[in-house]
């Protein structure tokens, strides 16, 4: 099942994957010992003659057991997860690198601050679904809509967040991989929602100056 | 208590009742368990076909569906070579109808309305429900709520498109969904059918509380009653909730309010805290009765005391009370306060415990046994076996970075199906087993078997391929998965579930023959089949309106199978083994 995760070229991707496999694999115990004990017990213990069902109530020792185990794994993994979600979603870090997404029935609205590095100027530079970013950058992104809700996806980055109308909500990635990486959205948005993606383009240093420099230096007049 | 009880039984002795008073506007609550039953089964082809063609859109996108030409222009277009093709803003109202059909015209009139009605006075020892002309009318309403729901696809623009968590503000304005009076009748027809689980709750409630048979304490009640009893308590809290938010989306739609709507003051994310304040509770008002009913099933057909009585009962009454504070995990990515994801996930952890109890005890009780594979049983142990799944996947998804991943992909949706409709297994169970005291004929074991073999390997055919598509980030509700380069390896799993859910679909033939059949023709039942213990098994078949000869008077719990105490493996609940006369006093 986990061959199926896609390429993590992200810089906290990884530990989002290891909490996944780890849970992964103690339901897979879970659900392995729970199986078997189940068909076993089918087997040896269905109706035959002369032999009486056991007469028992239960067991407190073992009530206690199977509660305090799964209680304490479950307790764990919260523990677990709670520094990996407070540095993705809480604690967003510091970077002069800026992106504005509005999302509208069935685009994404991009938009880098221009030349003034304020958002809502005059300078604004504005795209249609894509989003170019270089590599190795912490990327802050300002996520709005102007109609309905919608939600960034982007599976390679682990990166979700729903876009909500009425209000900007920060989110942040680095990605650590040049490439082209597909945006749907994930939140359902009306007759267009299937097919509403863009594509994010993660450019090596290089590249990425020789982009901006042809896409988003002031405009001569 | 005994008072009412016996009132009950006086009134049961009616004049002939006409037609119309008996199979009708009955106030039998043997006969409302039935009339819920029809319309639950009814309406399971409904959802059980928009379904089908969810499906066959998902595995070959924009392919003509074989027959569906007979739905006009612009709901259906006609395919080159006949058929008819599925347009986004039709599958959008099929996934919504699906969800809605299921969840509040199947499940709840089926696990809530049928076998609370039939069941509760039964197996508690009572005459009838506690006020009866509130059954039939809690019925009625219903039904008013189905009519309504299923008008809706005959409404210019066709039905709701907007999911069946309706968020807003998607649903709150017309030109977002283009949807008008769809979305109207669907909002409608929830506030109506609101009305009629409210009305059922207050008396399922009621009847437990008053008019328990003498002897039948709260710890000797069975796990469906105590199952049924917590259910109605979530649905009396959880519903106005729904209720209030539901007239709110009606006004802002209508009258021009803006509570969900930000130009003018509102905030979208309000309904999603209303919606899932409800919807996590009616998770578990869903899922109750269909544990309860496993527990008593799996402990008759085991031959064996239910594994832990107290602990069962007390991890119901947990999940109650912490269901109530776990909602905001549907929400983690929605734009709420992060900090508050951290606080649910931690409830979230926690309410899995009870559950993980339940599982446990259920093996308990299979432990030792001396287990008959009947039809019943065999759908219970498919119960316990899809909620084992479900509840594993739940866990991936409280953990709120892996929920990141997963949220709002097929693995949710692999995830509720797990849960929700595993519920169907139950539901199964408890048609087989209860079959012979509702309608005095049994159904026929060998395609009863078939139809259990068959259900189990597609459901699972079906559902279990959808984590995988979920772990390669396929979003839910899209038309066209192929639109996606992403996903385009994994389409095969597409077509796969496709197949698996067309059989599915198609072995439930097995059923409605089965159960029409059994209807006229099955063999004659006999009062006790399954040699249980509980009340419903002593009153005669057919139970008279007023259910028993006399007041049955309970002596012990209702699991003493293979007791000591008697030579045969089952001992009913109000038989007298003599010289326990200070049991009944004991329970008073």
């Amino acid at each position: 099942m986990l061959q199926w995760l896609p390429e993590d070229v992200s810089t906290y991707g990884h530990e989002i994957d290891s909490l996944f496999y780890l849970i992964y694999y103690i339901t897979a115990v879970a659900f392995i010992l729970v199986t078997v004990l189940m068909i076993v017990f089918l087997i040896k213990y269905r109706e035959q003659p002369g032999r009486r069902a056991l007469y028992s109530h239960g067991n407190t020792t073992l009530e206690i057991i199977w509660t305090v185990i799964p209680a304490a794994i479950l307790i764990v993994l919260s523990f677990m997860s709670v520094n990996t979600w407070a540095k993705i979603k809480r604690n967003p870090p510091a970077t002069d690198f800026e992106i504005k997404i509005t999302a509208k029935q069935f685009n994404w609205d991009v938009n880098y601050p221009g030349p003034d590095g304020k958002f809502g100027t005059e300078d604004d530079i504005k795209f249609d679904n894509d989003l170019h970013v270089p590599v190795n950058k912490i990327v802050r992104l300002h996520l709005g809509a102007s109609d309905v809700i919608h939600s960034f996806f982007i599976p390679n980055l682990r990166f979700k967040q729903d876009l909500v109308p009425g209000r900007t909500i920060v989110g942040w990635f680095e990605a650590t991989k040049p490439g082209k990486y597909e945006l749907p959205c994930a939140e359902l948005c009306g007759f267009g929602h299937s097919g509403m993606k863009g594509w994010l383009h993660v450019h090596t240093v290089e590249d990425y100056k020789k982009w901006a420099d042809e896409h988003l230096a002031p405009k001569p007049q | 208590m005994s008072d009412t009880a016996a009132a009950h039984a006086a009134h049961g002795h009616h004049a002939t009742p006409s037609f119309i008073s008996h199979y009708i506007f009955s106030t039998d609550h043997k006969m409302i368990g039935r009339q819920f039953l029809f319309m639950g089964l009814l309406m399971l082809m409904v959802g059980g076909m928009l379904a089908m063609l969810i499906r066959w859109q998902l595995a070959w996108p924009e392919a003509p569906v074989p027959g569906l030409n007979f739905i006009p222009e612009p709901y259906i277009y006609p395919g080159p070579d006949g058929g008819g093709i599925i347009p986004p803003q039709t599958y959008n109202a099929l996934f919504t109808m699906h969800a809605t059909i299921m969840i509040f015209f199947v499940v709840m009139p089926i696990m809530v309305g049928t076998f609370g009605n039939f069941l509760i006075p039964l197996m508690i020892g009572a005459g009838d429900m506690a006020f009866p002309k509130l059954n039939m009318l809690s019925f009625w309403v219903g039904v008013v709520a189905g009519v309504v729901m299923l008008a809706s696809f005959w409404v210019p623009g066709g039905p709701a498109a907007g999911g069946w968590t309706g968020y807003a503000t998607l649903s709150a304005r017309a030109q977002y969904t283009g949807v008008e009076w769809g979305q109207h009748l669907w909002i409608i027809s929830l506030l109506i059918s609101g009305v009629s689980s409210l009305m059922g709750a207050i008396n399922y409630i009621t009847t437990i509380i008053n008019m328990r048979a003498p002897g039948m304490t709260y710890f000797r009640m069975p796990l469906t009653i105590w199952s049924l009893f917590i259910t109605a308590i979530l649905l009396l809290l959880a519903l106005p909730v729904l209720t209030a938010a539901l007239a709110m989306l009606l006004f802002d739609r209508m009258a021009g309010t803006s509570f969900f709507l930000p130009e003018g003051g509102g905030e979208p994310l309000l309904w999603q805290h209303m919606f899932w304040f409800f919807g996590h509770p009616e998770v578990y008002i869903l899922v109750l009765p269909a544990m309860g009913i496993t527990s008593d099933l799996l402990s008759t057909f085991s031959r064996k005391p239910v594994f832990g009585y107290h602990a069962m009962a007390f991890s119901m009454i947990a999940i109650a009370f912490l269901s109530w504070i776990v909602w905001g995990h549907h929400m983690f990515v929605s734009g709420m306060n992060p900090l508050l994801g951290t606080a649910f996930m931690m409830t979230t952890m926690v309410i899995a415990v009870p559950s993980a109890i339940k599982t446990f005890n259920w093996l308990g009780t299979l432990w030792g046994g001396s287990i008959r594979l009947t039809v019943p049983m065999l759908f219970a142990l498919g119960f316990v076996s899809n909620f084992l799944i479900g509840g594993l996947s739940g866990i991936f998804m409280a953990s709120t970075p892996v929920d990141i991943f997963i949220h709002d992909t097929y693995y949710i949706v692999a995830h509720f199906h797990y849960v929700v409709a595993g519920i169907i297994f139950a539901l199964f169970a408890a048609v087989y087993y209860w079959f012979p005291k509702m309608f005095y004929r049994r159904m026929n074991d060998t395609l009863g078997k078939i139809h259990f073999v068959f259900t189990y390997i597609f459901f699972n055919g079906a559902f279990f391929p959808m984590h995988f598509l979920g772990v390669g980030g396929h979003m839910r509700r899209i038309y066209n998965p192929t639109q996606y380069e992403f996903l385009k390896p994994m389409q095969d799993w597409n077509v796969f579930i496709t197949w698996s859910a067309l059989i599915l679909g198609a072995s439930q033939i097995f059923f409605l023959y089965n159960f029409i059949y059994s209807l006229f023709a099955g063999k004659k039942a006999e009062q006790n089949p399954w040699q249980a213990n509980t009340l419903e098994w002593s009153a005669p078949t057919p139970a008279p309106h007023g259910n028993f000869l006399a007041t049955p008077t309970v002596y012990r719990g209702p699991y003493e199978y293979s007791s000591p105490e008697v030579k045969e493996d089952w001992l009913p609940q109000d038989k007298n083994l003599g010289g326990s006369a200070s049991a009944v006093a004991r329970g008073h």
